[in-house]
C-alpha cells in the first residue's frame, strides 16, 4: 500500500515544485536585479544640465541634501505610468526630485517634458549611460532614494505607484527627516 | 515562378546580412588573444536586460555599453577578477552566470546533489523491500519481481 502511493507522492512533489516555479516567475521580484548599492554611498557624479549643457550638477552640489533620483527617458514607455504621480507628488516630497535623463536625446527629452510636464527640481543628462552603470541602472524608470549622508537608502525598479510611494518611499523620507533632526 | 521565388529569397538573405552583422558591434581588438579573452569573459557575464542572454550575445543597448566598459577596463590592464568585481559591485552576483558559493547560493550548489542522494535512498529502500518480499514468498520464484 505504502509503496504504491510512492509514485503519487513523487508526482505531487513535482507538481509542487513546478507550481512554485510558476508562482515565483510570475512575481516581479524574480526578474529584478537586487541592488548591492543599498545602504552604500551613492556613486560620485557630475553631469550636464538638460536646460544648460554648459553647466554641470552632481554629488558635490547635492552633498548634505537628501534627494530622490528618478531615471527617466523620452523613449521609456513605463516612465509615462509614473509621470502623473510625480507631477502631483513631487512638490510634497520635501526633498528635491532629481531627474536623471538616461541615454536620451536632449531635444527629445525637452519635448517630452514640455508635453507631459516637468516634475523635476533639476534635470541632469547621462547621454552615454556611464554614470547609470555606476548606479547599477539596467532600465528605466528606476528611482534611488539618497539620504543627507549620500547613502542610497532605497531603490525602486520600475514605475513608482501610489502604493510604492506610500509604503516604501514616504516612511523612509520620514525616518530620514527624523534622523537629521 | 520558381526563379522569381529564388531571386526573392536571395534578396531577403542579402538584406538580412547587414542586420546580423550589426547586432553586435565590433570592438577594436589588438590581436586574437585579446579578442578570445574578451569573448571568454563576456560569456561569463549576464545581460541584465534580457536575462537569459550573456553579455557576449546580447544586442541590448546596456549590454553594448557594458561590453565597451569591459573592453576599456581590459585595455587599462585590469584582471578578469577585477572587472567581475566592478560589475558585481553595481549589479550584484546576478551579473555572473557562475554564481559564487555563499549562504544565499548554497541551495543552488548543493540542491541537485541533495535530490540525487534522496533519490538514491528511495530506490535503495524500494529495491530492498522488494527483494525481501520476493524472498518471503517461498513458493513463487524470483520471476515475480517485476510484477
Amino acid at each position: 500500500m505504502n509503496a504504491r502511493l510512492l509514485p503519487l507522492a513523487g508526482f505531487l512533489l513535482l507538481v509542487a515544485l513546478l507550481g512554485f516555479g510558476i508562482v515565483l516567475m510570475g512575481s516581479r521580484t524574480m526578474n529584478e536585479v537586487p541592488s548591492p548599492l543599498i545602504d552604500k554611498p551613492a556613486p560620485a557624479f557630475d553631469l550636464p544640465l538638460l536646460a544648460d549643457p554648459a553647466r554641470s550638477f552632481g554629488s558635490r552640489e547635492l552633498a548634505g541634501t537628501p534627494y530622490l533620483l528618478n531615471v527617466f527617458a523620452s523613449w521609456c514607455f513605463a516612465c509615462l505610468d509614473e509621470h502623473p504621480l510625480l507631477m502631483t507628488e513631487a512638490k510634497k516630497l520635501g526633498v528635491p526630485l532629481v531627474g536623471f535623463n538616461y541615454k536620451d536625446d536632449a531635444d527629445d527629452a525637452k519635448r517630452w517634458l514640455a508635453r507631459f510636464g516637468d516634475p523635476y527640481t533639476i534635470v541632469i543628462t547621462d547621454r552615454d549611460g556611464r554614470v547609470a552603470i555606476d548606479f547599477g541602472v539596467y532600465g528605466a524608470p528606476e528611482s534611488f532614494l539618497v539620504d543627507g549622508n549620500g547613502i542610497i537608502r532605497y531603490k525602486r525598479i520600475g514605475a513608482i505607484t501610489p502604493a510604492v510611494l506610500a509604503n516604501e518611499i514616504k516612511p523612509r523620507l520620514e525616518a530620514m527627516a527624523k534622523e537629521s533632526r | 515562378m520558381k526563379p522569381v521565388l529564388a531571386r526573392f529569397a536571395t534578396l531577403l538573405f542579402a538584406l538580412a546580412l547587414p542586420l546580423a552583422a550589426m547586432a553586435i558591434e565590433a570592438l577594436p581588438f589588438a590581436d586574437r588573444a585579446e579578442e578570445l579573452r574578451f569573448q571568454n569573459l563576456a560569456r561569463q557575464l549576464r545581460c541584465l536586460v534580457c536575462q537569459n542572454e550573456s553579455l557576449a550575445d546580447s544586442s541590448a543597448d546596456l549590454a553594448s555599453d557594458l561590453r565597451q566598459e569591459v573592453f576599456e577596463q581590459m585595455r587599462s590592464g585590469k584582471s578578469d577578477d577585477e572587472i567581475k568585481r566592478y560589475l558585481t559591485e553595481r549589479y550584484s552576483d546576478f551579473v555572473l552566470y557562475d554564481p559564487p558559493l555563499h549562504g544565499g547560493t548554497a541551495v543552488l550548489w548543493f540542491g541537485p546533489l541533495a535530490v540525487l542522494v534522496v533519490g538514491a535512498l528511495v530506490i535503495t529502500v524500494i529495491v530492498r523491500r522488494r527483494a525481501r518480499a520476493a524472498a518471503g514468498v517461498a513458493d513463487s520464484p524470483a520471476e515475480d519481481e517485476w510484477s
